[in-house]
Parts: C-alpha cells; structure tokens; sequence
C-alpha cells in the first residue's frame, strides 16, 4: 500500500519506527508522496518539539532575557575549545617548551629564554588568531545576514580584493615597509568598500542583491588591475607581494595585536546588541520595517562595523581567506536556528582560524605553509560540500 | 454619505500622492479608515490599492499629502512608537527556513522591547495569545519550512498580531491559498475584528470582500471611486466602470451581501 491511499498512517509511524528512512528510494517509489510527508524525510524534522527557547527574568522585572540552551551550548563550547588550542599552540615550534612551562610562564614565574619565546612570540601568535579570526567571522555573519546570500562575505562587497589592490601598490611601486603595506591594504579595503556601498545605493537604500552583483563587478575589475600590477612589477616585488596576499599569523608581536584586539572588544559588542534589528531584516525589508526597525540605517551601520573590523583584521594577517564565508555557516549548522548566531560565528572564527595556524605548524617542513593557504584549501573543500550536498 | 454620521478614524490620509521613483501611482487620495471597523480595498490590478495600503503603514513615503495617526502626522513619531499602534503584514515576507515558529512570532515584539527588556512578562502572554488565537499553538515549535501554505500564512498573521496593536493593515493575506485557507484566513480576520480591532486589507475576490467588509473602497486608477458599505459600493454600474467587466449582481446565496456575476462570452468584457 502506498503514502498515497494513507498518508495519515505512513506519517505517524514513519518517525518513530525507521528514523533514517530509506530516504533515496522513496521519491521513486512514491512520486505522489506531497508536501505533508516531506517533513518526516529530514532525520532532524520528525521530533515533535525540539527544545524551545528559555527565559530568564530579573526579580523586579527589569531585564529580560529570552535564549536557546543550544546556541548557548554551543557558544560555550567553541570557546572553551580554544584552551587546548592556545596550549597546543604555546607548545609548539622549534624552541621546545612544555605544557608546565606555559603554566608558569602565563604565571609570571619561567626562565627568560621560554618567557620570551612564550610572551613574546607565541602568545601574540595565537592572540592575533583568535581576534582576527573572530572578527572575520562575525564580520561575515553581518554580511551573509544583509545580503541574505550564504556566499556573502567581505570579499563580495570588493574588500579583500581592494586590500591587496592597496597593498601591492605599496609594495611594487613605494617598496612600503611592513607597517605601510598593511595600512596602504586597510585603505584600499576601506575605499573599495565604500565604492561599492556607493554604487549599490539607490535613493537612500540599497538591497542585497544589487550590493552583492555591484560587489562582483568592483571585485572583478580590481582583479585585473592586480594581475597587472604584478607582471608589471620587479620580480622580487612580485614575490613579497604575493607573500602578502596570502595571509600568515608568522612573527606577530603585540604591536600589530593590540590594536586590533581593542577593536575587537569594542565592535563585536556593538554588533551584538545590534543583533535583534539585524536579524529583523531577514524577513524582508517591509517587514522589518513595520515592526519598527529603521532599515536602512541598521543595514548600513552594522556593514560599517563588520569592514571596520575586516580591516583591522587584515592589517594583522593580511587577507585570510573563507574563514568569513565559512564560520556563520558552520555555526549555523551547529546551533541549528533559523538566523546565523553573531558571537557564535565570532568564536568559531576564531577556533577555525588558531586551529588551522596550529595546522600550518605541524606540516612537514617541506610542505609548511602560511595559514591563509590552509584556511584557502579547508574553504574550498567546504565550499564543495555546501554546493554539492543538496538541501 | 449623508444622514450616515462619518464614525470616527484613527488613521486618516490626506491629499496622497504616492509615487515609486517618478512614476505616480496615485494622487489627490484621501481615505478615511473607520475605527474598529472590517475595511476592504478592491480594485484591478496595479490601481494603487497596495501602494495605498504601504502609505498608510508607512512603508512607502508619500510624495506628497499626510497620513495622520490620532491627529498627529505619521512620519513625526516614532518608528516603534507607530509599531506599537499599526502592523502591516506585507504582501512579501521572506521567512529563513530553519527558524522556529515560536521564534518567528516573538520577532513581533520588537517595537515593545528595550535593550534589557527583551521577554517581560508581557512579551510572552501576547504571543501566546497570537498563536492561540491563530490557531498555531501546537506548531510552536516545528520549523517554519516544515509548514503548509496555509499554516505558513496563519503564522505570518500571528506575528503581526503579537505586535499587540489596535490597527492592522493586511496586504493580499489569502494570495497563493486554496479557498478553504483563504476562508480560513478571512475567518480569523473576522474574529480578529469582533474582537475589536480596525483592520484594512486588500482582497481580490470580491464577493469574499463583500462578504467580511463591513467598509468597502473601492480603487480605480490611483483615484478611490466609491466607499461605503458593501451593497453601497457594489452595484453593477460600480463593476463596470472600476473593473471593466459587465456583470450582474445578485445577493450572495448563503450571506444575502452581494455578489457579482460576469455576463457570459465577450459581452463581459466592456469596451
């Protein structure tokens, strides 16, 4: 008997007893099986209730708070995974040092040599992973939540290819040291950023789409202008030049950390609380608007923050590919919600980004590479999955 | 209009020019909503009715003219301020797949909710009362994805409705639903309305529009040509000149309000 002649009887057991039903064959078998059986074929949609949010009130009711243990769970998580992280990361190179050592280094109490190695080189390291890595995921997030576009990210609007722009000019034609390189990128980022926003603007507003096509063509165009910048350029300019543009956590101090630790601290809390107008936006422009969020004014502020901080993190560690593009989504996928979870990207940015530095480290010599290839392969292969795997 | 005492309205609009870019939809408008009443807008298509309606949400700046909320003009006050009296469910709402109907319809809250204040007491018990009163309680927690057409659309209503305000302006509301969902949906806009609310939509179907209007407006060009009650408004010479279409009217056989018969063959369709 087929879900045709009882779909009542085929829904109600079909959960409970065979929960990964032979989800291939029965589109064949039953090609008329409808809308209302399709839930039951999503292993996660069967369960009557899966649990709902919590809320927790002040006693005199002046705060009031409404959130989902699993976003919550899963938050603390990613940032208590840093830990053995950070250790691994403290415990590894070529000086050896130990798990103790980096107790009592961190305590203020070791012998000089690992106290240097530890405080002054290692740590920043993986100091500079966790706050670029955090701000280019939650950077994201603000990005693929305004464009509405799983795709969306820094690079869409013409960013990253703009910080490179900036940053081979310095390069090529100043010969700019280390420092200047890093702010000819954030201008040029910045610049780039700012034309598109421009050109996607019509009459006070601009809508996801046409920031996302204008973003592709700016991007594509600059593109072009760097290729030729590059086989233009001396040979050994070239050289450091894509060295650069690969993105590498290698041999930073607290000098390029800090300030962009403090940028960090003080915008991710402005996108946070921020967070509620954002998400208003996903359901559409009028919709948002009627319940009384000024659209365009959050869509432009939250964009403003989010490639503020992309341009802190990228005069740190120069352009770090997909990890924007693929922190919210992975978190999203943790945290199961209908809207991609702001601190989560930012802490799974950050695990992404230190974890694949850790990665870089343990490659054999021969094949060690600068931290942007790594997240540049992870992202790839990422991607393929998210395209190839259907919905 | 005379011998019927104009009843009171909340919402007024005055001289409306309506224009997207520099194409005018409608000029020299002035509506009144009645208070507390059932207001349906018909018309052809592209008369200006839902523009209309995002003038009166203020989704859509008027070119010129005011709409006025309790005698004071809409753009002066405040964007929560004007959502905690008036919520618009528009014609295009994009809903994220993975989010939870419970969720969706807290979203309605907004315009009452503060930095610290985000679930008082008061948030919860309104949206309970949307989903009850929607009907989609026991939905609360599945996916909005998983949902039908009409389930979808009833969750929709329940997020507006959470918004907790005395007037509310319903944008095409049975588009894309089979007739008993969209029977469904004006049913609940009826019980919504004896519960005192004022509601405007806009509807296609003009028996059903005569049906649960107790105010009818009718649109034609961007210019309202007639309103009244329903068997004020729809008489044959009205469908014929706002539609186009030669018809006879007869009252509706279950109802009594009227109901609006084409002729058979090309003699319906006017010149």
């Amino acid at each position: 008997m087929t879900a045709a002649t009882r779909p009542d009887a085929a829904r109600a057991d079909r959960p409970a007893t065979r929960p990964d039903a032979d989800r291939a064959d029965r589109p064949a078998t039953r090609p008329d099986a409808g809308r209302a059986d399709r839930p039951a074929t999503r292993p996660d949609a069967g369960r009557p209730s899966r649990p709902a949010h919590r809320t927790w009130r002040t006693r005199g009711g002046l705060a009031s708070w409404r959130w989902h243990p699993r976003a919550a769970v899963v938050a603390t998580t990613l940032v208590v995974l840093l830990v053995p992280v950070g250790v691994a990361t403290m415990t590894t190179g070529t000086y050896p040092v130990h798990v103790g050592d980096v107790l009592a280094a961190l305590g203020g109490d070791a012998t000089t040599p690992v106290e240097r190695v530890l405080l002054g080189i290692r740590l920043p390291r993986f100091v500079a992973g966790v706050v670029v890595g955090a701000a280019l995921g939650i950077a994201g997030a603000v990005f693929q939540t305004i464009s509405r576009n799983p795709l969306g990210s820094p690079d869409v609007i013409g960013f990253t290819t703009g910080a490179a722009t900036g940053a081979i000019i310095a390069i090529t034609a100043f010969a700019a040291p280390a420092p200047v390189v890093a702010g000819a990128a954030v201008v040029g980022g910045l610049v780039t950023a700012l034309a598109t926003t421009l050109l996607a603007t019509r009459r006070r507003s601009f809508g996801g789409y046409r920031l996302v096509l204008v973003g592709i063509g700016v991007g594509a165009l600059l593109n072009a202008v760097n290729d030729l910048l590059l086989t233009r350029s001396q040979r050994d300019d070239a050289i450091g030049a894509q060295t650069w543009l690969v993105g590498t956590l290698n041999a930073r101090g607290w000098d390029e950390v800090l300030p962009t630790g403090a940028a960090v601290a003080v915008l991710v809390p402005v996108l946070l609380t921020a967070g509620t107008r954002l998400r208003a936006l996903e359901l559409g422009d009028d919709m948002a608007r009627q319940t009384g969020v000024a659209v365009d004014r959050v869509r432009l502020g939250t964009i403003a923050v989010a490639v503020a901080l992309v341009a802190f993190a990228t005069a740190t560690a120069g352009p770090i590919a997909f990890v924007a593009l693929a922190a919210p989504q992975l978190a999203l996928r943790l945290t199961r919600g209908g809207s991609l979870p702001l601190f989560g990207s930012a802490a799974l940015g950050a695990l992404l980004l230190t974890t694949a530095d850790l990665g870089s480290q343990w490659l054999p010599l021969d094949l060690s590479a600068p931290v942007g290839l790594v997240t540049g392969v992870l992202g790839g292969a990422y991607l393929l999955w998210l395209l190839t795997r259907g919905r | 209009m005379e011998g019927n005492p104009m009843p009171d309205s909340r919402l007024v609009a005055d001289g409306l020019r309506l224009a997207y870019q520099d194409r005018v939809v409608a000029e020299d408008l002035d509506v009144r909503v009645p208070d507390g009443g059932f207001t349906v807008v018909i018309g052809p298509n592209a008369c200006g009715k839902s523009t209309l309606l995002r003038a009166l949400g203020r989704l859509l700046e008027p070119a010129a003219g005011t709409v006025s909320l309790d005698g004071r003009a809409a753009r002066s006050l405040g964007t929560k301020e004007f959502a905690r009296a008036l919520a618009s469910l528009p014609q295009s709402v994009v809903v994220p797949d993975g989010i939870a109907v419970s969720d969706l319809v807290a979203r309605g809250r907004f315009p009452h909710q503060t930095l610290l204040r985000q679930w008082t007491v008061a948030d919860e018990a309104a949206v309970d009362a949307a989903l009850d009163a929607t009907g989609v309680r026991r939905l609360a927690d599945r996916r909005i994805d998983e949902l039908s057409g009409g389930q979808r659309q009833r969750v929709l209503l329940a997020t507006v409705l959470a918004q907790d305000t005395g007037i509310l302006l319903l944008d095409e509301p049975t588009t894309f639903l089979d007739v008993t969902h969209q029977i469904e949906v004006l049913e609940l806009c009826r019980e919504l309305h004896e519960r005192g609310r004022t509601i405007v939509a806009v509807l296609h179907d003009i028996a059903q529009a005569c049906r649960y209007a107790t105010h009818v407006i009718a649109m034609r060009d961007g210019t309202v040509v007639a309103s009244g009650t329903p068997a004020e408004v729809v008489t044959e010479e009205l469908v014929e000149d706002v539609f186009g279409l030669r018809s006879v009217v007869v009252p509706d056989p279950v109802t009594g309000t009227p109901l609006v018969v084409p002729l058979a063959g090309r003699a319906a369709v006017a010149a």
